[in-house]
């Protein structure tokens, strides 16, 4: 008999990954945080950004948006077991690639660098919604909002012209038109 | 002004309302207060375990033999640590347990303070749902609908941690039903519609080679599902088969009953689940002790699932229909359903399913729970056999603990009654079967109460005999001795070149006197022809005892279904383990 030495059976199928966005309405109350990431670690689930606040202040709801990776059984998984606890209300789930909904990241840069430098890096930054938040003669705060591989590339564009400290948020997310999740 | 109440008091209230009539625990500083109010409250009575554990379990055996939500009292700290076994044991299989832990004032958490732990954090991956109460005017809400959520939908444990003050505190009580409702989502039952009915019913015509493929569900759906299940199965004539923890739920002993299925099924159970061409799994998980290899699982046949989790579905094995729904709802509108349009199916179908019932008869006469015999030493599979014998005219409660005589047990004991079978699967938990015992016996006082156990894993709860001696519950621990971690040392054999590494206990009491010493009986039975006087004598006496089964050291559990390999590819005893299966099999003598 061929022996395998484990009383489980070897993983076998692997299906296609593909990048999904969860988004999970939650009563913000102790702890449901931790239940929700709770949940992903200990399936074993990827969580590759995360952004949560209330968003009713009356009803006291949270959203929480989270980008993950994972075959569609495991997409499938992810959505079942999330509506199982208790404090969730709804949850919705987005291709990465469905173009019916936008997403967006923020990013505060900060660079230490002169005025020509500066002056630089804004237009470089401009199609991405660019605010000064701060600005001296030797630094300045920019923010940006954009596409998660939108800010990875200016990370890398900002780093010659003097990019000290990359602040950025998980993604969120909204459908187009005038639909809602419900 | 509403009346107000102390926060112990609610505690009492809430359980009084929710009619519970036992509580398992074990005391603390943390929880004192409510151990206080307890004197005033005289329909519930505590059972004090001697370890949380135990206290778990044995609110686990209670109440997955009397289908009520069992109640477990536990301090802070090391009272909640100590309960988290007996609460991931209850989460995997599926057990309504409500567990109320002491916790330490609310002014000291965060502090690390005299027993204080992270109680909530701790068991919230192995809780359905969990709370921290900071207010006693929140406490009855949030205790009767944790009894809510314990209970609804899938079953399963929940626990409300309460501090020292808000025991003291006072609040107000209400008792609010069904809360939960106005959010479904999956957390419990949605409606059946009929186009789903007629689809499983068209299925069910179509096949030629069906097979039914019950599990704990049927069980946790209460008995009425049982008897609608033998009403299904008896309109179709079809061939069923159960999961270790849907024993019981069909007649054991039912020629339409092919065996436990799984990696120690029986190879007519396994065989048949590897070539139909219908799968039916009601109540059902589809875990992988059952499937064995995913890819090669079942591969011909079209597959029907209910489940009253929606995330069961399609989490291990693709489906062809799943249906959301309690099992005896199901069931009820099924049988309902498919009695309007087919009054003479058993009759007309015996022909299309006749091919099917050949094949299946000719796997069963390999007879894969056969093993040799011996007149010198008791086999453990004779031993379990003849404990059936002796104890099937009694109503007999069986609890096991985890291991190969826990297998035997399942195999070779033969259930007619749901509820009857009380064993630790998902999680496999040691020490399991002597607490949960406990708390059976307590929901069935004057029923016989068995322990099928191994040496190694009783030793694991061994203190509970004191609970058994103290309560006068009279459960029988029926220990199958080889002295070997059995399992271990079968897989040490089998995968692991014989290198028997820690799996031997070199020392071990002398289950007579221990029986002695905890004020029960010890028997001792070392031959097969002394065994069945024993039996009876463990059976006659009305205190609870250790019975030593003496049995053969070195015996492993067959058939089996080796790691890796699909269903059609069975070891049926020891001369298969240097070939592969092949079609006409090795009959065991």
């Amino acid at each position: 008999m061929n022996k395998s030495k484990s009383a489980y059976s070897e993983p076998t199928k692997f299906g296609k990954k593909e990048h999904h966005v969860i988004v999970v309405w939650v009563d913000n109350e102790a702890g449901v945080l931790a239940r929700v990431v709770g949940l992903f670690s200990g399936r074993g689930y990827n969580i590759d950004s995360l952004a949560v606040a209330e968003v009713d202040k009356k009803k006291h709801l949270s959203r929480i948006t989270i980008v993950t990776i994972g075959t569609p059984e495991v997409i499938e998984q992810i959505k079942l077991q999330l509506k199982k606890l208790i404090p969730v209300h709804k949850v919705a789930d987005f291709s990465i690639q469905d173009p019916k909904i936008l997403f967006k990241e923020l990013a505060l840069f900060k660079l230490v660098a002169n005025l020509k430098k500066q002056e630089k890096a804004k237009k470089i930054c401009k199609k991405f919604n660019v605010v000064v938040l701060d600005k001296s003669k030797k630094s300045f705060v920019i923010q940006v909002t954009a596409l998660r591989r939108e800010i990875d590339k200016l990370i890398e564009i900002l780093k010659p012209l003097g990019l000290v400290s990359t602040s950025r948020t998980g993604a969120v997310a909204m459908t187009r038109g005038p639909e809602i999740f419900k | 002004m509403p009346k107000l109440f102390t926060g112990a008091e609610i505690v009492f209230k809430c359980l009084e309302d929710q009619k519970a009539e036992y509580i398992f625990g074990y005391p603390g500083g943390a929880v004192l207060p409510i151990y206080d109010e307890l004197k005033n409250h005289k329909s519930i009575k505590h059972i004090l375990a001697r370890h949380e554990q135990g206290a778990g379990h044995a609110a686990e055996g209670y109440a997955r033999s009397s289908g009520k939500p069992g109640i477990l009292l536990v301090t802070s700290g090391p009272g909640a640590t100590n309960a988290v076994t007996a609460l991931t044991d209850a989460y995997m299989d599926s057990v309504p347990l409500v567990c109320i832990s002491g916790q330490v004032p609310t002014h000291l958490i965060g502090t690390d303070a005299f027993q204080e732990c992270d109680t909530t954090g701790i068991t919230r991956p192995c809780t359905k749902h969990n709370w921290l109460v900071k207010d006693a005017n929140d406490l009855a809400e949030v205790i009767h609908l944790a009894f809510e959520v314990a209970t609804t939908g899938r079953p399963g444990p929940v626990l409300v941690d309460i501090p020292k003050d808000i025991q003291f505190k006072k609040g107000k009580y209400k008792f609010i039903k069904k809360k939960l409702t106005k959010k479904l989502n999956g957390k419990s039952s949605n409606k059946i519609n009929k186009k789903d009915l007629d689809n499983f019913i068209n299925m069910m015509k179509q096949s030629s080679k069906p097979i039914f493929y019950t599990g704990g569900g049927v069980i946790n759906s209460g008995p009425e599902a049982s008897e609608n299940l033998k009403e299904l199965i008896s309109l179709t004539g079809f061939p069923v088969t159960s999961t270790l923890q849907g024993l019981g739920a069909y007649p054991g002993d039912d020629p339409l009953f092919l065996g436990m299925l799984g990696m120690h099924g029986t190879y007519e159970a396994n065989n048949a689940m590897h070539d139909c061409d219908l799968m039916i799994n009601i109540g059902a998980r589809f875990d992988d002790r059952i499937t064995g290899k995913i890819d090669e699982f079942s591969p011909k046949s079209k597959k029907i699932h209910i489940d009253i989790d929606p995330s069961s579905v399609g989490k291990n094995v693709k489906v062809d229909l799943a249906i959301i729904s309690d099992v005896n709802e199901l069931l009820k509108n099924l049988i309902k359903r498919f009695k309007e349009n087919n009054k003479n199916f058993l009759e007309s179908n015996k022909q299309k399913t006749s091919k099917w019932w050949n094949q299946i008869e000719k796997w069963r006469q390999k007879k894969s729970l056969n093993f040799i015999n011996s007149e010198t030493t008791i086999k453990p599979q004779h031993a379990v056999q003849r404990l059936y014998e002796l104890t099937k005219n009694k109503d007999t409660f069986i609890t096991t603990e985890v291991g190969q005589h826990q297998m035997w047990a399942a195999q070779h004991y033969k259930f007619n009654k749901p509820n009857r079978w009380m064993t630790s699967g998902g999680l496999g938990t040691m020490g399991y079967g002597l607490p949960a015992a406990v708390g059976v016996q307590v929901a069935h006082p004057g029923k016989l109460v068995i322990d099928i156990a191994g040496e190694a894993s009783v030793l694991m709860t061994i203190q509970e005999m004191s609970t058994a001696v103290q309560y006068r519950l009279p459960i029988k621990i029926f220990i199958l001795n080889n002295e070997y971690m059995g399992m271990v040392r079968q897989w040490q054999e089998l995968l692991h070149d014989k290198n028997y590494s820690e799996s031997y206990s070199e020392a071990l009491p002398d289950f007579v006197k221990l029986a002695e010493a905890y004020g029960c009986i010890g028997i001792r039975a070392s031959k097969p022809s002394e065994l069945d006087q024993k039996i009876k004598e463990m059976i006659n006496v009305d205190k609870p005892v250790i019975f030593d089964c003496v049995v053969d050291k070195e015996e492993n559990c067959y058939p089996m279904i080796p790691s890796g390999k699909p269903h059609n590819q069975m070891l049926l005893g020891p001369q298969d383990e240097k070939e592969e299966v092949s079609d006409e099999g090795k009959i065991l003598v």
